[in-house]
Formats: C-alpha cells, structure tokens, sequence
C-alpha cells in the first residue's frame, strides 16, 4: 500500500473557564489534532483501498500520543472523538479508512478504553469545518460528556488529500446540567454503560 | 487578573511539505486566543484605560502561551503579529484600546526583544467567523520571507458582549520562501525595521 505522505498538522487546545455561569475550579480542556496527508486513491475508483488503514496506524499511535501530551497526561483524558474531510478528489469511503487506526490508536494509548469513539466525515473543500463528536472514553451514555469540537484548516483539504481528526476532552461539559448516566456511576463493561 | 477570560483557545500548526517538497524542518506557527468579556459593551465609554490595563495581561500570557504551544525558548521566536475581533455589542475602538497602548511590551518580554512594530488587524465579528493575525519578523520588519498571516476562528466566540484577543508567534517564515528581499541573516536589529 501507498506511503503516508505528511503535509501539515494542526493540534488546538481550548481551555474553557466558564460559559456564563459560575467560573469551574478546573477549566475543562478539549484538544483537538488534524493531519493533512495525502490521498492516494484521488482521482479515480480504486476497489481495493483497505490496506491503507494499516499505513495509517502509526500516524493515529502519534497524533493520540500528542493529545494526550497536550492535555497533561492520560489520567486527565475523559471523553474522545475522531473524524476525516475528504477533499473533493475523493470520496466519503477514503474517510472511512480512519476508523479503525484512529479509534484503535486511541483507546490503545489511552490503556484499553471501553466505549466506541464517536466520529463523522465528510468530503469538502480547503476551509471546510468538522463538528467532530465526543463521548465519554468508557461509556458512550454519560450524558455529560456528549460534546462536540469544531475544527478545521483554511488551506486544507486541497483536492487530493485527506484532513484526518482526533479529539480528546478532560471532563464534563462546562455548566453540565441534564441529568442521565454519570461518570461516576460507569461500570465500564459493556462501553455503554 | 483584571480580563475575566470565558476561554483560552491555543493552536499551533506545522508545515511538512508544499508543492510536493519536504520542508525540513517544519515552519511552525501557534496562536494563542483569549475570549473576553467587553467591560464597555452597550455603552459607549469615553474612558478605555481598563481595556488598555486588560490588553497588557494579556500580550504577556498569550505571548507565553504562543511559545509554550511552539515548545521554544522564548528567544527562538522569530516572527510575530496580534489581532482582536470585538462582537457586535462593542466598538472597534475597543480593539484598538486592548492591542495598541499597552499590549506590545509584556509581549516582547515573551519572545525576547522584538524591536519591530507588531503587526495587527482587528475588526468587528460574530461567532465562528475568521480572524486573521498578520505575522512579520520579530526584530526587522522589512523581512519578507516572515511576511505571513494566520487565520484562528472559535466557533462561539466573541458573542455579543465579548472580545477575541490574539497573539501569534512562530519559529520560521514561509515555508517556501523565495520572493527575495531582506533576509535573516541580514538583519542588524537595531530600528525595528532592518
């Protein structure tokens, strides 16, 4: 399978304070990092695209490395997200190729998380914004880790590549406050619960 | 701390390759942002000094932040630019009290130096739209391979009643650089401009 050809990479981290009500003790982090790579099957209809996932492991096994660094260290990761913009020479499928060294690097690096890594594509053009999802690392139904984080490049994707995603949080939404399944009611073995 | 700061949003980004060549190593560019609330929106306020006293704590820790995100020692910075977009409740000369009088010293403490005029824009904006911090080298302006602007956007800032305040640092120029002009290695440092 093709080489994974590196343009650019983007890490963002937001510290949020507070949203209107009363400022938290520990602001909540999100972070959020992109690769831009090339996109080898641009152009045309290629049938056999799957091999590519496994060039990609060791991309995903950096970009997660580098969040959790960003954020302080695993212990502070709580919620996690991944998504691809496909620019226009491609299609919605080479996206698809994310989840698996995406997701799995994550919940690697992070020892063995239990809950599915939410996550969205689309194609578009450079500039395009992705609303990537979160969810809580362990178990998808804790409500106060449902969160979302924008991201985006102006000069990315052009239409050979692929803007490939990954997003990590520290905790709750900042003034959560809609009740359901909390995080320290997980019992963590199923992912959902 | 005088500025009460609902966020802070760093990003930094790193070039590899353009037009198929390797760009080794990387150029890298961070910015750091500071959402605010505007003490003066929906009046006007003749008086600015407050926004003036926000906009000195904020060049020192958005500068430090800047560095930081480029894992530098702050005399490695090259290049610099800082911007503010004001939401729809204040007044563009809100911007210009927070980046003008007062923003720039702490901010060259950050970066070391800095004897070239920081380079800015500002403007009055919505959530979620695009603001673009013009960039120019740090001790000699008329550099033109530093010459640059980075574009930071935070989707629910500034709301009405806010302030996105923005400082940007890098460690390089353009990543292809090749339009001539005065270089680095030709900078005498002395009037901020050669």
């Amino acid at each position: 399978m093709p080489e994974v050809v590196l343009r650019k990479q983007q890490i963002v981290v937001e510290e949020i304070f507070h949203e209107g009500g009363p400022r938290a003790d520990t602001p909540l982090r999100r972070a959020a990092m992109i690769s831009v790579v090339r996109n080898p099957f641009a152009g045309r209809y290629e049938p056999e695209i799957a091999g590519f996932m496994e060039d990609l492991k060791p991309l995903g096994l950096d970009m997660a490395r580098r969040l959790i660094a960003a954020l302080g260290g695993r212990e502070a990761v709580e919620g996690y997200g991944k998504g691809a913009i496909v620019g226009e020479a491609g299609e919605i499928e080479h996206g698809a190729l994310w989840h698996v060294p995406g997701g799995y690097a994550m919940r690697e690096v992070l020892g063995g998380a239990r809950a599915i890594v939410p996550s969205t594509k689309k194609v578009g053009a450079a500039g395009a914004r992705l609303d990537v999802p979160v969810t809580h690392i362990n178990a998808s139904y804790v409500r106060s880790h449902f969160d979302a984080m924008e991201v985006g490049i102006n000069d990315a994707p052009r239409p050979d590549e692929m803007a490939l995603v990954l997003v990590m949080t520290t905790g709750p939404r900042i003034h959560e406050r809609v009740g359901g399944l909390k995080a320290s009611e997980i019992k963590g073995e199923d992912g959902l619960r | 701390m005088k500025a009460d700061i609902r966020k802070i949003v760093v990003v930094m980004d790193e070039t590899h390759r353009e037009m198929g060549r390797e760009i080794a190593p990387p150029t890298r560019r961070a910015a750091a942002v500071a959402v605010i609330a505007n003490p003066f929106a929906g009046r006007y306020v003749e008086d600015l000094a407050e926004l003036m006293d926000i906009g000195a704590e904020l060049g020192g820790l958005l500068g430090r932040r800047a560095v930081a995100a480029l894992g530098i020692e702050p005399g490695q910075a090259q290049s610099y630019g800082k911007a503010a977009m004001v939401g729809e409740n204040g007044e563009l000369e809100h911007a210009a009290a927070i980046l003008h009088p007062k923003l720039g010293a702490p901010l060259r403490a950050a970066v070391e130096k800095g004897a070239a005029l920081v380079p800015s824009s500002k403007k009055m904006g919505g959530p979620g739209q695009p603001l673009d911090i013009p960039l120019g080298h740090k001790d000699a302006a008329y550099v033109r391979s530093h010459f640059d602007g980075m574009e930071v956007r935070v989707n629910d800032a500034p709301r009405a009643n806010e302030i996105m305040v923005a400082v940007a640092v890098t460690d390089s120029g353009r990543p292809l650089a090749r339009v001539g002009g005065l270089t680095v290695s030709e900078i005498k440092g002395e009037d901020g401009l050669r």
